[in-house]
Parts: structure tokens; sequence; C-alpha cells
């Protein structure tokens, strides 16, 4: 407690050095709710168009693009004057997208029209339209941009794109309804989560195969409630964070043996997941509970709930 | 997860090229020529069910191109009892071995029945029949709609939960109105809901398109429920021709549920969560017209197929139907939960959602009914009560 409220003193006192930002898409109030990352207050609620979801931060962190779900494109907010920049086309119903690592492509699925669609952001156009399964949803990219990973809900598989000719190069069967799609930081494995499964799957990037699938089971909690969702997994790989939907909770496990550590008690159907800059905190988006959780990574313990706008959905921080 | 490595050996072996493995759905119905509607409001309809599982047999077969498996769907839509049979017939003879069946419990029985069916499995889309689920059960016939006795508890636990204790009953002539009403009076009983009358509504329909009609069905309604107390009228009316004329009718002021007004059931068009979008506008694109609660059984038992044919690996359809029957199988159905089938009687668990035609109400089991091994029997016959005893 001491240190922290060191740390918050320290931070309080040198205003430049904790310029970071976090920014929750609400799903159901059509805002983008900004926080300090610091003093952890909202400092602004920014209106948006339909249903934002899928947020993104650009490379060079000037921007932040947002899936609007209900109005069909992804919109481009400018981090300088907190005001919608642009506008970008996306396909019908945007809901995920992956940023490519040079910035310059943004992978989109298309719940609707069961395509992945390749936006070249510089340009404002759709430059092509890749087909996979039924209702495409999340998106993941390897760190060296050349593989693309999509899953489909209806069809329970995760797709791997060659990014170069948007060819498919293999298509693995996971739980059912996947969700997020996330690569290592090595670039080794992707993680896939399966909200109605209630599994994650850990999959050999290179080979295509299931190396592993991590089951979770909370004592009081009904299987029916464990839906993975969000994905997040420390820089030395060490540990995955898993959010688990209307259990409520997020799932805490050894990225190495694949072992759930533990089970942390957040806020209302939890769903996606932000590391704060220096990976010390980790951010969590409650749905039904309109708040976000704040982690304490070394910890393992949640030590704030920040209110936040309705149905909040995806948070992203930025520098 | 023995099927993946199978799975994968299968999409690594197999060339681009080689010969899909089929699988062929047989969808058996019974399309009786339509009756006059009673309301100019709902067109009859007449492709209700196989709708559903078109739509179902698109997406199973985007499934299926990138596993190698090619889905058909085989319709055989009769007009009359003969006809069904001959075509189930038919279909059998053919090697048709995986039926989707869209037909009233008598004729399901009857084609269940056929020896050539024995090492056949029947997915029974469309029907609610409680005895269907007990003492008529069969171990080869699934059933993908939620019973009545499921429907009824879905609307007796949120009464229970709104703490509208005080039930007035009012159940129609038809068997399956009578079917509908046993289930509402059972659930009442279990959820300690009081039944403070159970009053068959005896008025003859039919003269509502006269002038000065609502003259008379609100003066019937008016003397129909004067005298009476209670906090919600639970009506039982499947065929649909009273159950309208109920709200705003009553003496005292009281809501109406049951087969009208707030309607437990498995699809309704307010519905939008979990997803539900995408397959609400799917299907709205594919048959020009809203889904119904059969064309969603019809999608749930198409699309069940598919998914086991995805998880054995195979299209055989021994294999398909073993794991259906197996402790692996899962359906995700956009009911937010993976929808898995009853050990005990063949019924789909899954949540029931509770809404009029604008708004979806309430979505139960209601939190707070809770079960020792999955909350969703709390809907339904669970296993120590259940009376199916099929022949293995």
């Amino acid at each position: 407690m001491q240190t922290r409220a060191l740390t918050l003193a320290l931070l309080l006192l040198a205003p430049a050095a904790q310029a970071e930002r976090l920014f929750v898409s609400n799903e159901k109030d059509n805002t983008i709710t900004v926080i300090d990352g610091g003093t952890l207050a909202v400092t602004h609620t920014i209106k948006v168009g339909d249903r934002p979801r899928g947020i993104v931060a650009s490379r060079d962190g000037k921007s932040l693009y947002v899936c609007t779900s209900d109005s069909d494109h992804v919109e481009v907010l400018d981090l300088a004057t907190l005001q919608v920049s642009r506008i970008l086309p996306s396909g019908p119903d945007p809901e995920l997208f992956a940023l490519s690592p040079d910035g310059t492509t943004l992978y989109i699925a298309n719940e609707n029209d069961n395509m992945v669609s390749v936006l070249d952001i510089a340009a404002g156009r759709v430059v092509t339209e890749i087909p996979v399964g039924v209702e495409p949803e999340g998106m993941g990219i390897s760190p060296d941009g050349r593989v693309l990973v999509n899953t489909s809900e209806t069809t329970s598989m995760a797709h791997f794109i060659d990014t170069g000719t948007k060819a498919s190069i293999a298509n693995v069967l996971v739980g059912s309804r996947p969700r997020v799609a996330r690569f290592t930081a090595d670039g080794g494995q992707v993680w896939v989560s399966s909200e109605v499964g209630g599994t994650v799957a850990v999959i050999d990037a290179a080979a295509h195969k299931v190396l592993h699938t991590i089951p979770f089971t909370i004592p009081g909690v009904p299987a029916e409630s464990i839906q993975p969702v969000g994905i997040a997994i420390t820089p030395d790989g060490g540990t995955a964070f898993i959010a688990l939907g209307p259990a409520n909770r997020v799932a805490v496990v050894d990225a190495k043996t694949f072992e759930v550590r533990k089970y942390l008690l957040v806020g209302q159907r939890v769903w996606n997941l932000a590391f704060s800059l220096d990976g010390k905190r980790l951010y969590t988006t409650n749905g039904i509970s309109n708040d976000m959780s704040v982690i304490d990574v070394e910890a393992l313990r949640v030590t704030k709930s920040v209110p936040v706008g309705r149905l909040p959905w995806g948070v992203v921080v930025t520098p | 997860m023995r099927a993946l490595p199978v799975l994968l050996a299968m999409l690594a072996a197999v060339p681009a090229l080689a010969q899909p493995a089929a699988v062929p759905v047989g969808y058996l119905a019974l399309v009786p020529p339509r009756t006059v509607p009673l309301t100019l409001l709902d067109p009859p309809l007449k492709d209700e069910g196989v709708q559903g599982a078109r739509v179902a047999l698109v997406d199973n077969q985007t499934t299926g191109r990138f596993l190698n498996q090619a889905y058909t769907l085989n319709e055989s839509l009769a007009p009359d009892a003969p006809a069904v049979l001959a075509a189930a017939r038919a279909m059998l003879a053919a090697g048709q071995r995986v039926i989707v069946t869209d037909l009233p419990a008598p004729l399901l029985l009857r084609v269940a029945d056929m020896p050539e069916a024995r090492d056949a499995i029947l997915l029974d889309a469309t029907s609610e029949d409680d005895s269907l689920r007990g003492a008529d059960c069969r171990a080869r016939v699934l059933h993908l709609l939620p019973s009545r006795a499921m429907l009824a508890d879905a609307l007796m636990q949120y009464l229970a939960v709104k703490r509208w204790r005080n039930v007035l009953l009012v159940p129609g002539q038809g068997e399956a109105d009578r079917a509908y009403a046993d289930a509402l009076r059972r659930s009442a009983r279990k959820f300690g809901l009081k039944l403070v009358a159970d009053k068959p509504w005896a008025f003859q329909p039919g003269a509502q398109r006269t002038d000065t009609g609502h003259v008379t069905i609100g003066a019937e309604v008016a003397r129909f429920t004067q005298g009476l107390s209670y906090d919600v009228l639970v009506v039982a009316d499947t065929a649909g021709e009273f159950g309208d004329d109920l709200a705003y009718r009553q003496t005292d002021p009281r809501p109406v549920a049951g087969t009208h007004g707030l309607v437990p059931a498995a699809w309704a068009r307010p519905f939008e969560q979990w997803g539900s979008t995408q397959l609400q506008l799917r299907f709205q694109k594919a048959a020009g017209r809203p889904m119904t609660a059969r064309d969603f059984g019809a999608w749930m038992a198409v699309r069940a197929v598919g998914e086991a044919a995805t998880r054995a690996g195979s299209a055989d359809p021994a294999a398909i139907a073993a794991y259906l029957r197996g402790p692996k199988f899962e359906l995700a159905a956009f009911k937010g939960s993976r929808l898995t089938f009853r050990a005990w009687d063949g019924q789909l668990r899954q949540p029931v959602l509770l809404a009029d035609q604008r708004s979806l109400v309430s979505v139960s089991p209601q939190p707070g009914y809770l079960h020792q091994s999955s909350e969703l029997d709390t809907l339904g016959i669970d296993q120590p009560e259940t009376v199916c005893k099929p022949a293995p």
C-alpha cells in the first residue's frame, strides 16, 4: 500500500512521465472513454459511430482505429484533438481487426459476410477480401507481419493466412465459437480462446497443430458460464491472462506448463484485456458491470475498479 | 481432442482436389395444406422449418470446404401421413441414415419404429411434446427444441422471480392446448406458484371480422375474468385462436403470458444477443422473412450434424450418430452458452427466451435457480424424474 501511495505521489509530481492514456470502447453508449494512466481518472468521453467494439492504436501512437460495427466502417480518432478525423471503409459489420506491424494495413473481420477485408490505411480503401469461415471474429497477426490468424465463430476454426499471397495456409479446428487469436511475442504460438467451448487452444504457429487445450474449472461457477474471450500474454512469454466472460474472472495461466495458477475475481462479463506500457498493470473491460478492473500483474491482485461507459468492450493503452 | 490429430492428418494428407467426403442429411417434413389464416397479420408460412435447415446447410458447407466434407440436404416435404411414410422408406432404402424430421409425434414414432430405421438417427427439429421425451422416447431420436415442460418452467421461474405468484390459467380446447396447460400446471407446482383458477376458454372464435366483433369479445373477456383475483393470466392457446384477445380486456389490468403476450420460446424476433443478430440477418436474407422457433429448431438440427461430422472427423453416419449421442458433443447456437444433449431423454439442454412481439424480456433459467450439475437442468424433466426408458 505504501509503495503504491509513493508511486502515485511520484506520478502526480511528474506528469510528463505518465502521459500514458487508456481508451475503452463502450458498445452500448457509442463512446470511447479516455482514462489517465497515472491517476486512473476518466478525462474524456468521446462520441463515435454506432456500436464501437474492436479498437487498436496506430504504430506512431497518434491515432486510434475504432470498429464502429453498426455504422459499417472504421473511424480514426485523432489522439491529439480527441476527434474523429477520418472514416475508413471496412466491409459490413466490422467487429475486430489486426494492424500490420508496419502500421500500413488493417485486417478486418466482417462478421456478416464471411470475409476478412484488407484495408490500405493510407489509400483509405479495401484492397482485397479473403474468404474465411462463417462469422469471422478474432484477428491475430504474427510479430513479423507475415501470417494472419482469423477465427470464425460458427465454423470453429483458426484460419492461417499468408499476408503476402492472401492465401490460406492452414485451417485448425478449435473449440466452439472461437473469439480472440493472439500470437506470443516470439511468434512461435497462437493462443485462441473458445467462448462456447470454454477452452483456450495453444497452437504451434509453424506446424499448425494444437499443442495443448487449456480447460478452466472454478468451484461454484457453472461450466456454461466459463466463456474465454480476451487473451494477454506477458512480453517474456511467462504468463497468460485469459478473460472468462460471465464467470467474472481472469485466469492466470503459466504459459510454459499451461497450468492455471489462479483465478482473479473482476467485474461482470469480463471481455478484453490490455497491459499498461510498463507491463505492471492489466486492465479488463467488464461488459455488464460497466467498469474496468485494474490488476496488479506482479501481486496478482485486483486493485481498483474504474467506472466507464455502458457495455465496455475493448481497451487500448497508448503512450 | 482426439479428433484433432485425425483432422489435421486428413488436411495434410488429402490433396485439395481429392474427392470430398459426402455428408448427406435427410430432411423429412409433413407440410399439410394450410388452413385459412386467423389474422391478416401473419400469412401462413409454407416453408417454415426447412428454411432454417437450408441456412444451416450453407453454414456447414462453408466449414466443410476447409475439411474436405461436402454437405447436402435431401429434402422430402410430404403433404400427408402416407406420403411421409413412403418418403421415409425411400430415404432409408437409399442409405440415408441421418435424418432431420419436422413431424408431429405420432408420425415421428412411426418413422422411428420402422425396422429399416434401426441404425438411423433422427433429429426431431420441431416437436415440443413431453411424451416424446418421456414414455414414448426412443434411443435414436434427439430433440432440438425445448419441450413444453422446459417452456413452462422457463415462464414459471420468471413469474416466481417477479413474485407474480397468483396465476389464472386459461387453457384452450385443443389437444396441444391441453398438453401445454398440463406442463404449466406441473411447473406451477414445481416452483410454488398458485393457480387461483384453472378456467378453460369456451367462447367460440371466428366472429371477429364482423362489425362490432370487438364489443362481443371485450365483454366476454371482462365477464370471464370478473371476480377473480390474480397477478398474471397465463394462456394455453397453441393454435392462436383467442390468446391475442385477452390483453387490455380483463376486468383487472393484468399482464398476459404463455402462448401469447410474454412467450417462452427457443427463438424470437426481437432476440439479438450473443451474436444472434448474425443468424437473424442470414436467415432474413435467405428466406425473405424473419426466423421462427421451428426454423431455428431445423437450423440447430442440421448444424448439430455438421458439428458432429466436423468433430468426429468423419462422414460415416455411425460415427456422426455416436458423436451426437456422446458426452463430447456441444452446439453453439447463439444462447451464450454451449448446448448439450441430456443423456436420459435426448433433449437438447438450452436457455429459453422470454419475449413478446417487440422485446426480449428475460432469458431462463433465472439467476438463483441452482442445480448440482447444470443450471439448464432446472428447466424441464430432470434425470431423477424422467420416465424415459428407451430400448437399447
